[in-house]
This record gives structure tokens, sequence and C-alpha cells, in this order.
């Protein structure tokens, strides 16, 4: 198929080539539409938001108030963090334009005369890539004043993180562009009612603002005939861990997971066998191997094995993977990035990274599984945020599909047998 | 910039940095929202973001040290105390993990005699755990100051490590 965004063309990145391509023809056509007309274009395409939550772009766009006295702001979400995920970074790096007319398009048919592109403070290099992409198409008059000679205006500026995992959130990265430290706020009110300085405010993810012009120019419909029918058009797919060519795949939503594997990123490495995988970065459900068979990188698909499409980073793992080990690993990066507002998630995230570190050194007690589900269970669903949830579901997945590893995990360990009759040994004394 | 050549330091951004700063304040309507960024300036020229630091830039935005303190704690990348010229921080994260991040960070702790968090002891090199890079394609991954190394092998460490040392 042809592509859409990830585009086989050289320099792509640059505003010459980008326009010499049909770059900002989206745009002009969009600013020629009325804003509603725009809104119910991206309605008809069925996009929905590539940041993992898939909620409609268009149902989105279409909360912010037509009348306000306050200023108006559209946010580009560029804080990819969730483990497994690396497909954003494609955009700004490759195809940096093609998010700025998307988002320009956002910005107009919402009345958003702000841009604020939030991206995660280790992208320096690509920072630096978007803010010349930035500067072209301010010389070039899409963005300020009167664009394209149309009465809209919008300024874009790009906002750098500094390394929080939570400040994906869009509340959380709403105070983060306030100078806060990145607490998620209490919803509702939504940001679209109430979000940056308290006006009415919508985030979008990058990837999926970047899908706009192709809607605007192609139509929503023909959109909407791409891919699976629950979450139309094409999607990026991010391939890692144990696969032979791993990377980011420009695909139709609803690939066959065998087909992204075996096909796209050329099997497991080594002529191993596949364990497991994890759909769609760290937070989504572990998938078995032998669950995958016909599934579908769509929600139906994935709901009956208990999974979700998420970020559509899908983390492939071979037979000799120590599922023990990696499960510690998810949940102490959880802890990590937990906020602290909240205490389920402030405290349950820090018991399971440690019930886990318990059974990898050796110390796990067979209890300690039950007592795994049981804290995930108090944390989903307690919390101001999404982050609770997150954390929460790859343990008591990993701990449902994988128990008898994690058993054995435990038994298998040498500790030492408690003896029937205490010695008590002296203490030494203190040399004085 | 060492821990000793900060303190009692009088800090103090050029009239070019100013001139950076009130251009950063013009993109938002309070200069609060300014503080990221300028912490980002101010790390950048000074290295790491000491007390002093961060009330002088509280006075210059006009937000309590307090909310400045709070604000620095609370983002990994603002460095709380100084680190080495070369900040190692390597990605340990699930992809990388599975790609041999253990490895990788054994092999530095070995080659470095250091731990996550500890600076050599000629100021050389600073090594951190860090959580995932956005590199999983191209994993494992190590930082090094601003820039990405991908991919790496314990081989194609040690050569990075010798271009730096």
């Amino acid at each position: 198929m042809e592509k859409l965004i990830l585009r086989e063309i050289p320099d792509f990145h640059r505003i010459d080539v980008y326009e010499a391509n049909g770059g900002y023809r989206a745009l002009r056509k969009a600013l020629g539409m009325t804003q509603d007309h725009v809104i119910d274009e991206v309605k008809k395409s069925g996009l929905r938001g590539r940041g993992g939550a898939a909620f409609p772009t268009g149902l989105k766009w279409s909360f912010m108030p037509k009348q306000t006295a306050k200023p108006k702001y559209l946010i580009v979400n560029g804080d990819e963090g969730e483990p497994g995920t690396f497909k954003d970074r494609q955009i700004l790096e490759f195809n940096p334009h093609q998010l700025i007319e998307g988002s320009l398009i956002a910005a107009y048919a919402m009345g958003a005369n702000m841009i604020y592109v939030y991206i995660r403070g280790e992208y320096l290099k690509w920072i630096q890539i978007f803010q010349k992409a930035i500067d072209e198409a301010y010389q070039r008059g899409y963005i300020g004043k009167n664009i394209l000679g149309s009465s809209f205006s919008t300024e874009m500026v790009i906002h750098r993180g500094a390394g929080a995992y939570i400040c994906g959130e869009e509340s959380a990265l709403m105070n983060s562009i306030e100078g806060e430290r990145g607490y998620p706020r209490v919803k509702p009110p939504f940001p679209a009612q109430y979000g940056l300085w308290g006006a009415p405010t919508t985030i979008n993810n990058v990837e999926t603002l970047t899908n706009v012009p192709i809607i605007i120019e192609r139509g929503g419909e023909w959109y909407a005939s791409l891919g699976a029918p629950k979450l139309p058009g094409i999607i990026l797919y991010g391939l890692s861990g144990h696969v032979n060519r791993p990377g980011v795949y420009e695909l139709p939503t609803g690939m066959p997971i065998q087909d992204l594997i075996y096909n796209y990123a050329g099997g497991i490495r080594g002529g191993k066998k596949l364990k497991a995988i994890i759909p769609g970065g760290s937070s989504t459900p572990v998938i078995r191997a032998d669950e995958i068979e016909g599934l579908r990188m769509e929600p139906d698909s994935l709901r009956m094995v208990g999974s979700m499409v998420g970020t559509a980073g899908m983390i492939v793992m071979d037979e000799d993977t120590d599922m023990v080990k990696l499960t510690a690993r998810i949940a102490e990066f959880y802890h990590h990035e937990s906020c602290g507002q909240c205490t389920p998630c402030r405290e349950g995230t820090g018991w399971m990274a440690k019930i886990l570190h318990r059974i990898v050194q050796g110390e796990g007690r067979i209890e300690d599984l039950d007592l795994l589900v049981d804290v995930a269970n108090n944390i989903e669903g307690n919390t101001i945020c999404a982050l609770g949830d997150a954390a929460a579901w790859p343990v008591r997945a990993m701990v449902k599909k994988f128990r008898d590893e994690f058993e054995a995990y435990i038994r298998r360990t040498s500790r030492i047998p408690v003896p029937d009759k205490f010695t008590l040994l002296e203490p030494v004394a203190a040399k004085g | 910039m060492t821990h000793t050549q900060q303190v009692g330091m009088e800090f103090m951004f050029t009239e070019e940095e100013l001139k950076t700063v009130e251009e950063i304040k013009s993109h938002y309507p309070t200069s609060q929202a300014a503080l990221l960024p300028v912490l980002w300036l101010a790390q950048k020229k000074y290295g790491w973001i000491s007390e002093e630091l961060m009330k002088y830039v509280a006075k210059l935005l006009e937000v309590p040290y307090s909310h400045v303190l709070g604000v620095v704690t609370f983002y990994s990348m603002f460095n709380k105390k100084p680190v080495g010229k070369y900040h190692l921080q390597v990605c340990t994260n699930i992809s990388c993990q599975l790609m041999g991040a253990e490895t990788l960070l054994e092999h530095i702790e070995k080659q470095l005699h250091i731990r996550p968090g500890e600076t050599t002891a000629d100021g050389r090199f600073t090594l951190s755990e860090v959580e995932c890079l956005g590199s999983c394609g191209t994993a494992p991954t190590i930082q090094i100051n601003d820039d990405y190394y991908e991919a790496l092998t314990p081989e194609k460490l040690d050569s990075i490590l010798r271009s730096l040392r």
C-alpha cells in the first residue's frame, strides 16, 4: 500500500520537497471549508486518537465551545514515553510538515489561535528538527497572522518536557506547560471546558494530527474505508524486542499479528520460537503465543484475549524470555513514574515492584501471586488518571497468563529451609 | 562545573540570555509557564540546578522559590547535583532489557567502577539508569548528554567510551 505518513521520498522533511509533493494543499482546502465542515469530515473518517486511548478525534474537536471570551488552545502531544512506543519520533524526523499541517487544520477547525507542541525532553534532536520545520512554515506564511490570506491566525511554540512519563497524560501535560509539577487533574472539568489556564483546550497525539491532512485531501469516507472498521485508517506499528527486523511499519489498522511479526518484522531472531507479545506499549496486557493465531490489531479481536491496541508499539518476546524479570521491570517503571498524588497508585505500584523484586531475588512466597493481583485490583479504577490502570493491567495479566512460570520461580529458588529446631548462635562480642 | 565552584557563586544570565528569557515569556500568558524552558536554559549554562540557581530563576520569573524547588525535583532530567562531563543514561526498560541492556549496564559499571547515580572520581562520567527513551526499535540505547547511541553492543560501547576518555 502507498505510504501516507512515512513517505518514501528523500528529504521529505524539507518544506520545498513537502510542497512539491502536494504539501499544504490540504490546509488551503480546509481554510476554504467551514469549521464545522472540517470537523464533520474528521468525524466521518472515524479517526481515533493514536496516543493509546483511541478516543474519536472529530468528537473530541466538537467538544470545544464555539462562543467563548477566552482564548482557545491546541496542544500537540509528543511526549511519547510508553515503553515500546517509538513512532512519533519518526514523524518528527521524517515528516514534520505533515504534522504541522494537520495541527493547523485542527487549530482552524476549533478556532485555536495558539498551538503548543509538547515534546519529551530527551528528544532534543527531534525538537531541533521540528523547530526548523516550524521556522520554515512561518517563513512561507503557513503559520502566523492571516494564514494564506485567510482571516485565520495561529502561532506554534514547542514546549520541551523534562523527563516525566506522566506528562503524556493530557491534564498533567497542561500543568507542565503552566510551569507546574506534572500532576494529572481531576476530571471533569474536561480540557475542552477548562484546560490550559482555564481556557478551552484540546490535546491530540502527534500521529493523530499527522493523519488529518490525508483525511481533508481524500475525504473522510475514503479514510474510513481503510483498515479495521472500529479503528479505521492507517497506523504506525512499532515492532521491538526479539524480531529480525525491528522498526516502525506504516500499515492499515487491524493487521494480523502473525503477519506483522513473521512477514514485516522478519520473524523471531535466531530462529527461536515466539513466547509472547505485548501488543501496544507496556500497559497493554500480555498475549501468549498460543493465543495469537488469527488475532488482529483491532479492539474486538484483542478484547477476546483481554488486551488492547494501545499505541501499537508491539514488544515481541522469544522462548527464552524471563517473564518474571520482565514483569518486575514493568512494575518498577510505573512505580518510578507514579506522580504520587493518589495513594493506591503511589503505594500500590511500589508494593508491586517490591513483591516482584522479592520473587526475582528468590525470596518469593507462593501467596505473593494472589497478593500481586489483589494490589493491582485495588489500584485499578481508584486513581485520578489512567496511570494506575496502566500499572495494574500488565502485572495482573502476566501473573494470570504465566502463573506457572512465577510459581516455578518461587519454588525453584534455593531458599534455605527453616530447620525444625533453632540453635541460636551466641552473638559475637564486639572487639574493644 | 563542580559543586564547589557553584556554591556562593553569583548567578546571572547575560544580556542575550535575558533577552531569550523575555522571548520565552512572550509565548505564554503567565511568567510561571516559562519555568521549564528557563530551567533548561539555566541547566545548559551551569550543568546542574543548585539551590542558589533555583533562587535566581525564582526571582527572575517572580515565582516562589518553593515552587521552583517543587518543579525541579519533579522532573528527572533536571540535575539536582553536579554530573560528570559525560552523562551516560542507560535505558533498561523492557525493549532494551530484552536486547541486553542489563549486560550493557554491568559492562559500564565494570569499566568505569561506578554504579548508577555515581560519578567517576575524575568527574568525567556520571552513570544513570533511565526509563524508556523511545528507541525501542534500535535497542539497547544509551543517551550520552544530548545524543542517542543506539543498537549498542559491549564492543560498540567500548569504542564510544574510548573516544570520550
